[in-house]
């Protein structure tokens, strides 16, 4: 069997003595689409931002391709981690977040080029031509000089997942990507992210949207009380599931359901 | 009130007092530079993890903003050669007073435009792969110059009239050869109102740049 793409060991985080995540061990492979649900406040953020190193794991492992990332330091399973590897790490892991993050002061061009001309280090023209076909993907072909200002917040997100994708990335982060959107603009970013699941891309999605994860997820993950509750296809998760604590949260969703 | 203006004297003083104007400058924009340079890393100092960078940042900036640059200007000259054994000219001591005090205001400029820059841009540009170095210079503080660009041209503005103080240095700037002539030729109103007129002359654009800008800014808000 392959080495999976990306791979989580005994992953814990604490804030102060706060113990959010407790110990997780996961695996994502090439192609797999995930999606994690869970309650306000679980931890499904502080997990996926451990997953770029938006935050530090307090101790336990990521590796990407089999290489772990970062150097044991200290006697509790904390790890050192230099700058220039974790940048390393985030040109391979992409992340969209709910707030979009787009630079004001750019043009979406701008923003798009943006990681293509420092990270990379690429010409303008070619980074320019990558940031137009990606722009072009999300179907924000005619808003290139715009400013993310003068943008709704379904173009804002839009614009952010084609600077994403420029990067191109082997594993791409949305945490909640259109919670943040009036209901009208969600559809066409979910369109988007469907669009980037039929090219077959790695992907891991915190959601709300149940409707969606359902579709779009290879396998959900229920996150409650620092751990992995359930995982399994979206069927079993999210239409038997096995655990009582899963029902019962699901079971707030569906009352809204009409 | 008969007094007859004598606007031949101002002609011919004219030379001697842009003279003056053109030293003022020399005080003027260096300061600027240096300061804001300066400000810069003090404010980066000032907001590090490190108390050792924290705590003596600090200290040198509150030192500065709350002690009479009067008395900064003078102490640079006739206390400082003491303690490093060099006397200074009367002009680098000003210049080296007022720098230090436009940095110590820019610190604190900078350091409320860096904090005023929400977390989600640094997060945004660290989630591409940019390192810290290159966020601070292509993402925060393109930011910080423009929505502090007000604060920076009121502290250009004030260091432009802080200038004059170094006339009690013997300075040879504008406001020292005002004085210097009104108490030649005994005509303190025709000498003493064209300095005034000419400072402000350099300064009026600058606050009316300040005011636009702040106008502006304020409309896109
Ligand atoms: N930087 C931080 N410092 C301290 N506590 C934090 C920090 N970030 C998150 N937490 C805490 O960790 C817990 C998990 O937060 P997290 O944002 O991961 O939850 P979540 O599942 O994403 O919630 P939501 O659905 O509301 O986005 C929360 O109790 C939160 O208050
Ligand atoms: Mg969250």
């Amino acid at each position: 069997m392959n080495e999976p793409i990306l791979r989580v060991t005994e992953l814990n985080k604490k804030f102060g003595e706060h113990h959010v995540l407790k110990g997780i061990d996961f695996s994502v492979e090439q192609g797999e689409r995930v999606a994690i649900i869970g309650g306000s406040g679980s931890g499904k953020s502080t997990f996926l931002r451990c997953l770029n190193f938006m935050e530090m794991p307090s101790s336990g492992t990521v590796s990407l391709d089999g290489k772990e990332i970062g150097k044991p330091a200290g006697k509790n399973g904390e790890r050192r981690y230099p700058e220039s590897e974790l940048c390393l790490v985030r040109e391979r892991v992409g992340m969209v977040f709910q707030q979009f993050n787009l630079f004001p002061h750019m043009t979406v061009l701008e923003n798009a080029m943006e990681g293509l001309l420092t990270v990379k280090g690429m010409k303008k023209e070619a980074a320019r031509d990558l940031a137009v076909k990606e722009l072009d993907k999300v179907g924000l072909a005619d808003k290139h000089d715009a400013y993310p200002g003068r943008l709704s917040g379904g173009q804002q997100q839009r614009v952010a997942i084609a600077r994403s994708l420029a990067m191109e990335p082997e594993i791409l982060l949305f945490d909640e990507p259109t919670s943040s959107l009036d209901p009208e603009l969600v559809g066409e970013v979910l369109v988007v992210i469907r669009k980037l699941a039929e090219e077959g891309r790695t992907m891991l999605l915190v959601t709300h949207e149940l409707g969606f994860a359902y579709h779009f997820a290879t396998k959900v993950i229920f996150l409650a009380d620092g751990v992995f509750h359930e995982v399994g296809t979206p069927a079993e998760v999210l239409k038997n599931p096995k655990q009582e604590r899963t029902r019962a949260f699901l079971n707030r969703f569906t009352e809204f359901a009409f | 009130m008969n007094y007859q203006f004598d606007f031949g004297l101002i002609l011919q003083s004219l030379p001697v007092l842009l003279r003056g104007l053109l030293v003022t400058i020399e005080l003027w924009i260096p300061s600027i530079l240096i300061g804001l340079t300066a400000g810069f890393f003090l404010s980066l100092a000032r907001t590090s993890k490190s108390i050792a960078l924290r705590a003596p940042s600090l200290f040198y900036i509150e030192l500065f903003r709350d002690t009479p640059v009067l008395i900064q200007l003078i102490w640079f000259f006739y206390a400082f050669p003491i303690i490093i054994g060099v006397q200074l000219s009367p002009f680098t001591a000003a210049l080296l007073g007022l720098a230090l005090n436009t940095s110590a205001y820019s610190a604190e400029i900078f350091r409320g435009g860096i904090q005023s820059i929400a977390l989600g841009q640094w997060e945004g540009a660290r989630a591409l792969g940019m390192r810290n170095s290159q966020i601070l210079r292509r993402i925060i503080l393109p930011q910080v110059f423009k929505r502090m660009l007000p604060a920076f041209t009121n502290r250009a503005i004030e260091v432009a009239k802080m200038s004059s103080l170094a006339s009690v240095l013997s300075v040879h700037e504008l406001m020292y050869q005002g004085r210097l002539l009104s108490s030649t030729y005994y005509r303190p109103l025709e000498i003493l109102t064209t300095v005034a007129v000419i400072y402000f002359i350099l300064i009026y654009p600058g606050t009316w740049l300040s005011a636009r800008l702040e106008k502006r800014l304020a409309a896109k808000a």
